[in-house]
């Protein structure tokens, strides 16, 4: 046997620290919204507010008030410097959106710098337009695929875990249904994500779809936290980031189904003599070398990723890194604990599947 | 397992084969070697982010097509009225796809009300009322379908035109297509002359050639006071140093010729060495050029581009042969350039940029560099770690992982996949995750040989009972790539289909591959021992 310092045998009562990783996670889920509702919601990015981007790059060390003041005759609405990656070289300028073509915001931006700045050289090095419409037509994909992200999800894994398609057919038919009636009222789309998170978690409640339902309040949990650093860190949300939630949202899932699946196999062999809590427990416990093998090497990559990869990926590897750490924490003491409060699953019908190439697990 | 072992050890080679034979093109130097004659031409294509180049949304705006359409539709009813001696006054298009014209004598109604069902039936036409003085003014509206047609027409003329121009301005691989609400989307990857590029796609280069009247007072036309069926149109003058000037000139309304009979446009040089565009017209177009300037010996033809007079040269006598030339102090670049949209053909209607997103080259190799990096940091971490946390069956997850990164490649050369910022990220998440159904696999192993079962049953059992847990928490996240791609744009859909292969390639290496590697090494023999 190799190495190994997780033991293989350890008995933590992940079940009676329930209450106080609650506290926790709640804590942290509420000081995250608060941040969002303090300052109005998330910023969004030019890809969803549309707007201009002009990332340039100095010879030598400018500073922020210079820059900023050598623009402010070029006469761009909403101006705003912002430094890039480390150091005092790279900038990023940013303005709201105007009627201007790129070129004319080109030939602004680098007019006004090479008439004030003249001891430094400069290159841009990106330029990015994005008109109000475009913007918000990305705004409405982004929303709809977070949506849809939701519905998929509790569908596979009411269907996978319970053996109830029917119900989880029931569930889609209904929240495909409801979504259809909030858009007939006119809700906005951006209400659209919450309405069906929401509306799942009812259904799977009303359905005891319980495993579906832990899985979902795991994964409402990590994306809001996740949000909600992102708000305090006042990250900007632009298509990356909603690509680093949807990969996170599948990463949380990812960590989850791994304990769920263990919880099944210890319920099925000692259904009759072991009490819920204990067979959850036994389960975390079970896979919990796994989980932070796995994590770990995750983490370490994206960690890389983040220290290395550069100021174009900087945010979404910090995104990332922020989910799966809370998204390893949350199987553990979100997803697993909320199958008490629940009830004991229905009792399996189908024999038990053979073992052989598939496998009991 | 051992009856199948010699298929699967098959599979496994030849994926490994396939894996080589699509990354190889995409190293420097393979593909020009003798050894790439042997290999799939595809590569993997970098993205705009990683090569540099012009992301472009444009917006056509179709509405001008169906006012242009409706426009030619008040002549053409006008036309084919007067064939029949009915007098057809004032077309005019009305905003709401509509078009209003006057019927000077009323008792013609019969007859015109018989034309119009017949020749326009994409109109649906009013019940005409009666003007003050008599006469019968009609409202018609364009039919929703026909609209339709005149709006995916466009579209799709905008999409072939454009296409031409970049194809003649020479880039690399440029992808345009058709998006939703009228967008075309636009990639020119390696190109970084924005200006240029944006002026040649959206230039509409609707071409016509007016007679010049000269005979109007000039100082009565500056007041507005016109002829009727005369206008005045800007000439555009330019200095010696490149400054313009506009000069207004007095022309028909009426365009004698128009750009669709252009059949060619070159740039050439007159004796002082200045570009012009030299235009040939097809047999059609010279027959017609022939005839008008014959008709119009000593008058003035303005060669009028988007409105905009360029040159108006007298006509000295008739022009046969079918040729013609614009001048105007062009520099070469710009005379090449009208000579693409010209040769091209013009727009349908006006396209306006919406979206452009331009990376420069640097930015791009420093985003590769820094990408592979961070890749080769974290993935030499993770291998170390696997190896000294699993000893020999750790050696082999990372054999499977390189076999993994690999695979991802492969796969994506094979589906013409792009490689972008966020893809290059989605590898080297894989890279973290990819062990995942490796270690999966050997805690399961672990906790059977602790049960006691020997190593071989010990191997069969973490395998079998690892599987379907692997595939189980694996499909989410293909439901979550899946939907990042149906949704994503651009960079976004390049990281959907990197996680995607990702999976894929790893769920086959860690379940498949594996297993034929932990046989291959500990199947014959009775080894009681098993580094894991």
């Amino acid at each position: 046997m190799g190495f190994s310092f997780i033991r293989h045998d350890t008995n933590y009562d992940f079940v009676g620290m329930r209450h106080k990783a609650y506290v926790i996670s709640i804590v942290l889920v509420l000081i995250g919204l608060a941040s969002m509702l303090f300052k109005g919601g998330l910023t969004y990015g030019i890809d969803f507010a549309g707007g201009a981007i002009v990332q340039v790059k100095f010879d030598r060390p400018v500073h922020d008030d210079d820059l900023k003041k050598s623009l402010e005759g070029a006469n761009l609405p909403g101006l705003a410097v912002q430094r890039f990656g480390e150091g005092e070289t790279d900038y990023l300028i940013r303005m709201s959106h105007t009627d201007e073509s790129a070129e004319a915001i080109r030939t602004a931006v680098t007019g006004a710098l090479t008439t004030n700045i003249k001891d430094a050289s400069f290159e841009v090095q990106r330029l990015e337009m994005v008109g109000p419409k475009v913007g918000a037509d990305l705004k409405s994909k982004a929303v709809e695929a977070l949506y849809y992200a939701v519905l998929l999800i509790a569908i596979y894994i009411s269907g996978r875990f319970e053996r109830r398609w029917m119900a989880s057919a029931v569930m889609a038919g209904t929240l495909a249904g409801g979504m259809y009636l909030l858009g007939l009222v006119g809700v906005p789309r951006l209400w659209l994500v919450p309405f069906s998170l929401v509306l799942t978690l009812v259904l799977c409640w009303k359905l005891r779809l319980n495993f579906a339902l832990g899985a979902i309040v795991a994964l409402v949990h990590d994306v809001l936290i996740t949000m909600g650093v992102l708000s305090l860190l006042n990250k900007e949300v632009d298509l990356n980031i909603v690509a680093a939630i949807l990969t996170l949202v599948g990463y949380s899932l990812n960590d989850t189904i791994i304990v769920y699946d263990r919880i099944r196999e210890t319920l099925r062999t000692h259904r009759k003599e072991w009490t819920y809590a204990h067979i959850i427990n036994a389960s975390i416990n079970q896979t919990l070398s796994r989980t932070i093998l796995t994590g770990g090497t995750t983490l370490v990559v994206i960690l890389a990723l983040y220290v290395l990869g550069g100021g174009v990926i900087h945010d979404f590897a910090l995104t990332m890194l922020v989910g799966v750490f809370v998204g390893i924490l949350s199987s553990i003491f979100v997803a697993s604990p909320v199958l008490l409060h629940f009830g004991m699953p229905e009792e399996e019908k189908e024999p038990a599947p053979r073992v052989g190439q598939e496998g009991a697990v | 397992m051992k009856e199948g072992f010699r298929w699967r050890l098959a599979v496994v080679l030849a994926v490994l084969l396939f894996g080589v034979a699509y990354v190889l093109p995409s190293l420097p130097g393979i593909k020009s070697s003798p050894l790439g004659r042997f290999l799939p031409d595809s590569t993997i294509s970098l993205g705009l982010d990683l090569m540099g180049g012009i992301h472009l949304t444009l917006g056509v705006d179709v509405d001008k097509a169906v006012e242009n359409s409706l426009t030619q539709m008040g002549q053409d009813i006008r036309t084919s009225a007067r064939e029949k001696d009915v007098f057809v006054l004032r077309p005019r298009v009305l905003p709401g796809d509509r078009i209003e014209f006057v019927l000077a004598k009323a008792e013609q109604r019969d007859v015109l009300g018989e034309l119009l069902a017949k020749q326009f039936h994409q109109l649906s036409v009013a019940a005409p009322q009666t003007t003050d003085d008599g006469q019968l003014r009609y409202v018609a509206t364009m039919k929703p379908e026909y609209r339709k047609n005149i709006s995916d027409m466009a579209l799709e003329q905008a999409v072939k035109t454009i296409r031409n121009r970049i194809d003649q301005f020479g880039v690399a691989e440029p992808d345009i297509r058709k998006q939703q609400d009228n967008r075309i989307q636009i990639q020119l990857p390696g190109l970084h002359d924005t200006q240029r590029a944006i002026q040649i796609i959206g230039q509409t280069a609707h071409l016509e050639f007016h007679i010049v009247r000269d005979d109007v007072d000039a100082e009565k036309a500056a007041r507005g006071i016109l002829p009727p069926g005369t206008e005045v149109r800007p000439m555009i003058r330019r200095g010696a140093d490149g400054s313009q000037a506009e000069t207004p000139v007095v022309v028909d309304k009426e365009a004698v010729l128009t750009g669709e009979y252009v059949a060619d446009a070159r740039p050439g040089f007159d004796n002082f060495n200045q570009a012009y565009v030299m235009l040939t017209f097809n047999s059609r177009g010279a027959a017609m050029f022939e005839r008008i300037t014959q008709e119009n010996v000593r008058k003035r033809m303005a060669i009028v581009l988007d409105g905009k007079v360029y040159s108006a040269p007298v006509i000295q006598e008739k022009i046969g042969g079918g040729r013609a030339s614009i001048t105007g102090k062009f520099s070469t670049a710009e005379a090449q350039d009208l000579a693409i949209v010209l040769r091209a053909g013009s727009l349908p209607a006006p396209v306006s940029v919406l979206e452009e997103r331009t990376v420069g080259p640097s930015l791009g190799q420093e985003s590769i560099d820094k990408g592979i990096l961070a890749a080769v940091v974290g993935g030499a971490a993770v291998m170390i770690f696997m190896v000294v946390y699993y000893g020999v069956s750790g050696l082999i997850a990372d054999v499977m992982l390189c076999f993994t990164v690999l695979l991802i490649l492969a796969g994506m050369a094979a589906f013409g996949a792009t490689l972008t910022m966020p893809g290059l990220a989605g590898i080297v998440l894989t890279l973290g995750m990819a062990v995942d159904a490796n270690v999966l696999i050997y805690e399961r192993i672990r906790e059977e040989l602790r049960r006691g079962h020997t190593v071989l049953s010990a191997i069969h059992e973490g395998f079998d009972r690892a599987t379907l847990a692997i595939t189980d928490s694996n499909l989410t996240t293909i439901i979550a790539a899946a939907i990042l791609y149906q949704f994503g744009t651009g960079p976004v859909r390049g990281f959907a289909v990197t996680l995607s292969l990702g999976i894929i390639a790893s769920m086959f290496t860690a379940i498949f591959v594996s297993r034929v590697i932990f046989h291959a090494w500990k199947g014959g023999s009775g080894d009681k021992r098993l580094s894991i």
